[in-house]
């Protein structure tokens, strides 16, 4: 596997303001250092948002291994955690995100089906 | 790439502790008896599982640990509750006195409320906790931790769905702590037919306390058991224990290795004539006395004339009654022309009237230790614990009793212990197994003679003194109490 982790997304005081809902679907990926786990996750979100997603999308990486304050604020427990902020409701999903078709149900871009 | 394993030492920079260290260092508790329970606390670096059903004092405990961790050892905490908001596990020991808000302030607690809603997260393939150990590894850094409590990770299991992923979690996470060298407690609810519902137990390995809140004949008794405790010796019987205003004290029964400081000293029982039979001397300061006997033979009276000659010697007195009111009290002991109001305006005489049926058990016998333990009093009467004994319970009371005249023997208090029996059941059964704590046991009977009743007193026994043997007349009359002559009637009326 040859995918590398964009630059991860640094504190900021504007982190955890609500973006405007224009459409655009926030994804943040919370991960731990470079683990496999990790850019498993990376590169799978990246072929589903391409392959599945028809909205404009943006995704932010959040290292906790760098920021480990940042594991509070959305409650994170499990690495990796997707969380969908936009669109609302905001929804939460762990794993290396290789199970598409769970993925899609978690992001209520399938309905949900025998699990 | 990055392995995982090396994510995990990022967060231990300590490495393993030595493996094998020449004798066991513990973290003492600072809770009343638990020190002595375990030969000196919960073993250092390690984690110790604190086990019950719902409402059974763990959340507590492991709080008391983390509070007296910071105030009587310097050792800063952190409390990760999964349950219980920080807002409510402040409040619930405010009454207890542990300000948490103040130790937070201080920097010396994190406390961090992980909350989880089950069935919330899609789980798409391989995950770990590495975001918790990371929470975690932030919050000891932030203060120094040396204690850690987490109440209870067994909520974990409603979160996630894959147990064999979190079950592979847990052991990394307990491998973790002692890498950090944190003393830590994990609570867990008990399960059927297991330690704990998710069998957390088979992770914690060092040391095991179960806790647990029995409910018999409507009294309430919590206990506490060290069950496991790898490497040291530790007590193995189940210990009472009590939440008072305090925190948490565990019972054990010191007297048992018989460590309690002898006195020599004599104190009259309040009855010159009394004092002949014991010797001449009367009791011994700081011993245990029972008085039973039927009923309207002269116990209470005996009793308040042995607080009211403490107070005359200028000791302090603490009476408790639980069947008559002060008031009533007062009144009484004026027709055998006894002043007890004085001693109560000259602050040397409390009177604690209490039904033992309006508390539980468990909580009367706090609030009795609380009293003795504010007021030190040098004599102490409960009359009579023949109250406590039928307040049901059978064994598990006479058991609280046993621990409550070991805690008076322990600082040397004066005890007077009075015992109303039925007919034909002088020495009943109940009081047999306070027996053997009891150094000086007289008994009080009514007897019949010459056509009328007459109160007879003997000593029972009386425990290193030269003691009378004979059967003796008591009498009552409004100049005060008086054992009179041999008693030569035919019949005892018993």
């Amino acid at each position: 596997m040859t995918v590398e982790l964009p630059d991860t997304a640094q504190p900021t005081g504007t982190m955890y303001d609500e973006a405007p809902d224009d459409g655009v679907w926030h994804l943040r990926l919370y991960v731990a250092g470079e683990s496999p786990k990790s850019l498993l996750a990376f590169a799978n979100l990246k072929k589903l948002c391409e392959n599945h997603l028809e909205h404009p999308y943006e995704i932010e990486i959040v290292d906790l291994v760098q920021n480990p304050r940042l594991a509070r604020g959305d409650e994170i427990l499990a690495i990796p955690t997707l969380v969908r902020r936009l669109p609302a409701p905001m929804r939460k999903i762990i794993g290396d995100l290789s199970d598409t078709d769970r993925v899609l149900v978690g992001l209520q871009l399938r309905a949900g089906g025998m699990r | 790439m990055t392995s995982e394993a090396k994510v995990i030492a990022l967060e231990a920079p300590d490495g393993p502790r030595p493996r094998q260290l020449p004798s066991l260092r513990k973290a003492a508790t600072g809770i009343s008896g638990l020190d002595e329970v375990t030969g000196g606390g919960l073993p250092y670096g390690r984690s110790t599982l604190v086990c019950g059903p719902a409402g059974c004092g763990k959340t507590l405990l492991a709080m008391e640990f983390l509070v007296r961790g910071i105030t009587q050892f310097d050792e800063p905490g952190v409390f990760v509750a999964f349950e219980e908001s920080v807002d409510e596990l402040v409040e619930n020991v405010a009454s207890m006195g542990f300000d948490l808000q103040h130790l937070q302030d201080d920097g010396k607690l994190v406390m961090d409320h992980i909350q989880i809603a089950p069935g919330d997260l899609e789980e798409t393939g391989a995950w770990d906790l590495s975001g918790l150990l990371i929470r975690l590894g932030a919050a000891i850094d932030e203060v120094g931790a040396k204690r850690v409590v987490l109440d209870t990770i067994e909520t974990l299991f409603g979160a996630f769905e894959d147990a064999s992923i979190l079950r592979a979690e847990l052991r990394r996470l307990f491998l973790w702590l002692k890498q950090r060298g944190v003393t830590a407690i994990i609570t867990g609810e008990r399960g059927e037919g297991s330690l704990t519902r998710h069998g957390i137990e088979e992770y914690v390995s060092d040391c095991v306390i179960v806790l647990d809140h029995r409910v018999s004949e409507q009294t309430s008794t919590r206990r506490l058991r060290v069950m496991k405790y790898r490497g040291t010796l530790h007590g193995t019987n189940e210990y009472p224990f009590l939440i008072g205003r305090h925190g948490v004290s565990v019972l054990p029964i010191t007297s048992l290795g018989l460590q309690h400081t002898v006195s020599t000293e004599r104190v009259s029982s309040g009855v010159e004539s009394l004092d002949e039979m014991l010797g001449g001397h009367g009791l011994f300061r700081g011993s245990s006395v029972l008085i039973s006997g039927t009923a309207g033979t002269g116990k209470s009276t005996i009793a308040a004339q042995f607080c009211a000659t403490a107070c005359a010697r200028g000791e302090r007195a603490l009476y408790f009654a639980f069947e008559e009111s002060e008031a009533q009290i007062i009144r009484n002991m004026e027709s055998v022309g006894m002043d007890l109001k004085r001693w109560v305006d000259a602050g040397l005489l409390q009177l604690r009237c209490v039904r033992p049926s309006l508390l539980g058990l468990e909580a009367h016998l706090a609030s009795m230790q609380d009293l003795v333990t504010e007021y030190s009093p040098d004599v102490v009467v409960m009359d009579p614990i023949s109250d406590l004994l039928q307040s049901g319970g059978g064994a598990m009371v006479s058991e609280m009793l046993i621990r409550q005249v070991d805690f008076l023997k322990s600082r040397g208090v004066t005890a007077l212990f009075t015992s109303l029996n039925t007919y034909g059941d002088e020495e009943s059964a109940a009081v047999q197994q306070i027996g053997s704590l009891i150094d000086t046991w007289m008994v009080l009977k009514l007897a019949e003679s010459d056509g009328s009743r007459h109160r007879i007193i003997y000593v029972l026994k009386s425990r290193g003194m030269a003691h009378s043997h004979e059967i003796r007349n008591f009498v009552l009359s409004d100049e005060g109490l008086l054992v009179d002559g041999v008693f030569h009637g035919a019949a005892v009326h018993s």
